[in-house]
């Protein structure tokens, strides 16, 4: 089921072409996304901007192979997924995407290393392998001296790193972040936005959504979304769709 | 790899269960219980038949057994007056039993004698029974030395005996007593085996040979003893004439033994005034075991299944909650790129685990049960490796069974909606 749009580039990471996500609310329909069309460049950093409501989660959803168009198409890496089932999907999320939530998402119950091996489980890894794996990424964290606390033991900021770590496990060319600083104090927001900011100098993909100007300033691209429409785009050499 | 996978997925299902130990215990209480009254219920069964299945072998499952009693009214009559009471089976009725029913295959005549006897220096009161080759064809017993008595012994007349194991006993012959002379009353008779001899009564019939010592020729035993016996009871002597104390028959095949026994019934009634004789089929015995394990097995495997369906749901009710409490996790691992089945064995594995740890306690406990059951009451119980394992299997399948429902809910988890769920 893989399609080449006429309009795509080999340089698109990921491309929507005229994404609709309709909620049904009763007898009210959502526009949640009205109509986007939009292409990330590989390598690129984005911040998506806008205000509540705008349809930004919305859109992380799609992206992230989390949710279904309900019209339109969506490319990653050149590949139309948006006719996929939910096994491919979640295929595709375990081995080519990595993500970052604004509360952590992390498993109480399991320990940081458990945490961070997560998806080496579901990808079929040995545990010894994966053991050595999650070190070397709570290494990159800073948290090796913490793999055998639970997430309840660490502060938001460490907690946020872990969850770096996890996305970080199956080594995605693209990382997406909904509002990753949202639940940090700017300091450790900070600290966060630098991981993402070198994460993307290792030349990985960055979406992130945020409402912090001070973030978003960071980013090469700020995406201002609108009503589940595209409201303007800034940053960058433009030339974005 | 895949075995190594299954295991470490088993661990970490059990890891799982261990974050809430006490929640774990309780939900396998249902399946403990369960399994272990599955395990002692088919143990209590096992042993009733085999301890009636251990019976009818020691009678002859083929064989009917009649029984010479001395009739009520006689009974009565011999307390007030001392006369001499006749009754029982007579060698006549012998005849007519194996002329009468073609679907007899074999008779043995039983005489019993009381008669002190010597061997060597020991003397002792022996019970003598005068009796026929055919005997141990029918009351089959593994010979210990020596041999049994033979059709020439019958027809010469020859005066032999062979020792039962408690006759040996009781006057001290060995293997190599063989051959040597052994007083009855006033006769002597060569000893030329021993065989081994059962005990025991299966309903109201006693083990044919439980109360017998020697056995020699019946001819020679009317000859030499006669049919008039005196009889001790509570300080009276009694006379008595007896001429056979039992009948054995042997039928050709057990789907005519009750309807050869009803014949015997009809016929004796015909040559006998008063109903001074017994007949006592084995096989009914049988039947009767059968029926009361059937009964038994209904009774307690309702309660044993009824027991285990409360631990299934138990585990099922106790797994839903867990599906709801651990939307979030389920959520997460979702959007890590868990597949709907991958969530699905995960949930089915903690379940299956619970029910057959559950299991295992149970079939602990259900192997207690027996033993004590058998030490306080001296009931019989056998446990079998059936008993073990199918109890076992079962509460895997419970396991499986109502562990299905909450894993196909947990895999409905829709992972946005879970990730916003606090
Ligand atoms: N599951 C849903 N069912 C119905 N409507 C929904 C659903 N999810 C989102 N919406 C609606 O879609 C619109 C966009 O929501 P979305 O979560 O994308 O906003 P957002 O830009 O992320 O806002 P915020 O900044 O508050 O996170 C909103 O009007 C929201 O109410
Ligand atoms: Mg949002």
């Amino acid at each position: 089921m893989i399609e080449q749009s006429e309009t795509h580039s080999s340089e698109d990471m990921v491309r929507l072409e005229d994404a609709h996500k309709i909620y049904q609310m009763g007898t009210e329909q959502v526009n949640a996304l009205a109509g986007v069309t939009v292409s990330f460049k590989r390598g690129s950093f984005w911040a998506i901007m806008g205000p509540s409501g705008s349809g930004k989660s919305t859109m992380m959803n799609i992206l992230g192979c989390l949710d279904r168009l309900s019209k339109g198409r969506y490319f990653l890496e050149g590949d139309d997924v948006s006719t996929l089932n939910d096994n491919s999907l979640s295929e595709l999320r375990l081995r080519r995407l990595g993500f970052i939530f604004q509360s952590f998402n992390l498993i109480q119950q399991l320990s940081v290393q458990r945490n961070i091996e997560l998806p080496l489980y579901y990808l079929g890894w040995e545990a010894d392998k994966s053991a050595k794996r999650a070190k070397e990424l709570a290494e990159q964290v800073g948290l090796e001296s913490r793999l055998n606390h639970k997430p309840t033991e660490l502060s938001g900021g460490q907690m946020q790193r872990v969850a770096i770590a996890r996305a970080l496990a199956n080594d995605p060319n693209i990382i997406f972040a909904d509002e990753p600083t949202g639940n940090l104090d700017s300091t450790t927001g900070e600290q966060i936005l630098q991981m993402l900011i070198d994460l993307n100098r290792l030349g990985k993909t960055i979406i992130m959504v945020t409402h912090e100007p001070y973030i978003a300033k960071h980013a090469q691209y700020q995406l201002h979304m609108k009503d589940g429409l595209i409201d303007r785009i800034d940053g960058g050499g433009d030339e974005t769709k | 790899m895949r075995q190594s996978r299954f295991v470490r997925n088993i661990w970490l299902g059990i890891e799982n269960l261990l974050l809430h130990k006490l929640r774990s215990f309780l939900t396998m209480l249902g399946v403990v219980f369960g399994v272990g009254s599955v395990v002692a219920m088919l143990s209590v069964g096992e042993g009733a038949s085999k301890e009636a299945l251990e019976q009818i072998r020691k009678l002859g499952s083929n064989n009917i057994i009649i029984t010479s009693v001395k009739s009520a009214d006689d009974e009565a009559a011999s307390t007030t007056h001392s006369h001499m009471s006749i009754y029982g089976l007579t060698y006549e009725d012998q005849l007519r039993v194996e002329e009468t029913f073609n679907t007899i295959r074999e008779t043995a005549p039983v005489k019993l004698i009381r008669k002190e006897a010597r061997l060597g220096e020991r003397s002792m009161e022996l019970r003598v029974v005068g009796t026929t080759p055919q005997w141990f064809d029918l009351v089959q017993r593994p010979i210990i030395a020596g041999r049994v008595l033979n059709e020439a012994d019958n027809q010469e007349q020859s005066p032999v005996a062979v020792l039962t194991e408690f006759g040996a006993r009781k006057i001290l012959a060995t293997k190599n007593t063989i051959g040597q002379s052994l007083r009855i009353g006033g006769d002597y008779f060569e000893i030329v085996g021993i065989i081994k001899s059962e005990s025991g009564e299966a309903g109201n019939i006693q083990i044919p040979d439980q109360q017998v010592d020697v056995y020699i020729s019946l001819q020679l035993a009317k000859k030499y003893f006669g049919d008039v016996f005196y009889k001790q009871t509570s300080g009276t002597r009694t006379l008595e004439m007896v001429e056979l104390h039992q009948i054995i028959v042997q039928v050709d095949d057990t789907d005519h033994v009750e309807s050869t026994a009803a014949g015997l019934e009809k016929m004796l009634s015909k040559f006998h005034k008063k109903k001074d004789y017994i007949v006592s089929v084995p096989l009914a015995l049988l039947r009767q075991a059968e029926a009361t394990k059937r009964t038994f097995n209904i009774v307690l495997g309702s309660i044993a299944g009824i027991s285990l369906l409360v631990g299934g749901i138990g585990i099922m009710n106790i797994m839903l909650a867990s599906v709801t409490e651990r939307t979030r996790e389920i959520g997460i691992r979702r959007a890590i790129g868990a597949q709907r089945k991958q969530i699905i064995t995960q949930f089915l594995i903690e379940t299956v685990v619970l029910s057959t740890i559950g299991g295992l306690v149970g079939v602990g406990i259900g192997v207690l049960i027996p033993v004590l059951i058998t030490a306080v009451s001296g009931m019989p119980t056998v446990i079998t490796l059936t008993s073990i394992l199918l109890p076992l299997i079962i509460s895997a399948g419970i396991g499986i069974l109502f562990g299905l429902y909450p894993a196909a809910r947990a895999a409905k988890v829709d992972p946005i909606i879970a990730l916003r769920h606090e």
